[in-house]
């Protein structure tokens, strides 16, 4: 058999892997998604304790590197009796880690926002939350999508971190055949093949994404 | 933690600071080569250094230093481990600094060009003293942004069992059993010497916004 061959008959860790991978990012993306729109609706009308403390969290996480969050939750946090599985720990990193970067794009687009449409919504009777929802983030979205965009590449790549703790991700996949083998070149030419499919989906995805903006007149990705 | 806890943690971020820093300097000068290469849009060169910048920002640091590290013996190179983390970080800085050195390129304005061969610079000189020390200035935020990229990346070596500021706290907690305050100390290491780069890098937007071209 071939070295190809043997990872043909070994496919159902890559797809377990990828799988798994696939399912790490969905997970990081939406709830990272819906805590950094939490943040930012936060850091809206809140008043001044809440607001700083938001703005000490966004800015600690983009100050640290990814990993280094990882390793608190699934190897610091035992220590204060709060025990997480690695997958768990991954994810939960994974979510606080990128929903402050979330918060952070969505937030540079709100500084550029003009403040006649809040005004005028307030003056519409429209509720905070309302006018957030209906008004504010959409605008924030489109706004940022190019940026969003790289956030989410970047947001899979830090999936590849969580072999570190062990998750069975797809670089843990490569890794355990390439352990049983010996065969890591073709092992890892597969899984570098998978994350350069995954993120040219995603730059079509944005491309996609900054056609329909322009129809609605965002020209400025 | 005691006296020695601290001391390894420092050989951990020096560990850190200086395969970063190598693959950094390595990272921008090849940047700039390949972005210079690409400029000359050489057929068959222009493609494979265009995929080459397609899978190397689309791969993860962890799998290109797994990746690197384990299948250089089988092609019968022995590799350092230390070499092999600096070989993986640096393919992966170039492939962003050369787009920023592109992006750069391409916004440069045409007019100075003319001017510049108009008097009778010759390409060479005309990049040297002209092109260079401006797109030096106008590109410095964004390769300094890439710089903090590339540290807050560099755990990754730590895969190959580098022992760098974040695998240096797992081997802090094998003697005292504590692992949460080693990997707070290096969270805050990490905090220090990323803000000194994102204060580089205000300095050097102002720098460059004053000579705003």
């Amino acid at each position: 058999m071939t070295d190809w061959q043997i990872l043909w008959a070994e496919r159902g860790v890559f797809v377990d892997g990828f799988l798994n991978t696939l399912q790490l990012f969905g997970l990081g993306t939406v709830l990272g998604f819906l805590l950094g729109c939490l943040i930012v609706f936060g850091l809206e009308g809140a008043k001044a304790p809440l607001r700083i403390a938001l703005r000490i969290f966004i800015d600690a996480m983009r100050l640290l590197p990814f990993l280094v969050l990882a390793y608190l939750f699934y190897y610091g946090l035992p220590s204060l009796g709060i025990r997480l599985s690695s997958w768990e720990a991954g994810v939960s990193a994974l979510v606080l880690y990128h929903g402050a970067y979330f918060a952070e794009i969505l937030r540079g687009a709100r500084v550029t926002l003009p403040p006649g449409q809040v005004e005028a919504a307030v003056a519409q009777g429209f509720s905070m939350p309302r006018m957030f929802l209906r008004l504010i983030l959409p605008q924030l979205v489109l706004k940022s999508r190019g940026v969003i965009g790289n956030q989410l590449i970047i947001l899979l790549k830090d999936t590849a971190f969580l072999v570190i703790i062990t998750v069975r991700e797809l670089t843990a996949a490569a890794n355990g055949l390439s352990g049983t083998y010996f065969i890591p070149m073709q092992a890892f030419i597969v899984v570098i093949g998978f994350y350069w499919i995954i993120s040219i989906a995603l730059e079509q995805a944005v491309n996609w994404m900054g056609r329909s903006g322009a129809k609605r007149g965002f020209k400025n990705a | 933690m005691d006296s020695t806890a601290w001391s390894m943690l420092l050989n951990g971020a020096w560990v850190t600071l200086w395969i970063s820093g190598v693959s950094i300097a390595l990272g921008v000068s090849l940047g700039l080569i390949i972005a210079l290469i690409r400029s000359a849009k050489i057929p068959f060169v222009h493609q494979v250094l265009g995929l080459y910048i397609s899978i190397a920002r689309a791969t993860p640091l962890v799998t290109l230093v797994l990746f690197i590290f384990l299948s250089a013996p089988t092609l019968g190179i022995n590799m350092d481990r230390s070499i092999a983390g600096i070989l993986a970080l640096t393919l992966n800085t170039t492939a962003f600094n050369a787009e920023i050195w592109r992006s750069a390129f391409n916004n440069f304005s045409n007019d100075q060009r003319e001017a510049a061969l108009a008097v009778g610079m010759t390409p060479g000189v005309y990049f040297r003293r002209i092109m260079l020390p401006q797109i030096v200035i106008t590109s410095l935020p964004s390769l300094v942004n890439e710089m903090s990229f590339l540290i807050k990346g560099s755990p990754a070596i730590a895969v190959i069992g580098i022992v760098d500021l974040t695998r240096v706290t797992n081997r802090i907690s094998a003697v005292t059993y504590e692992p949460l305050p080693p990997i707070l100390a290096a969270g805050a290491l990490y905090m220090v010497i990323i803000a000194a780069l994102v204060w580089f890098q205000r300095v050097a937007e102002c720098k460059a916004n004053r000579l705003a071209m």
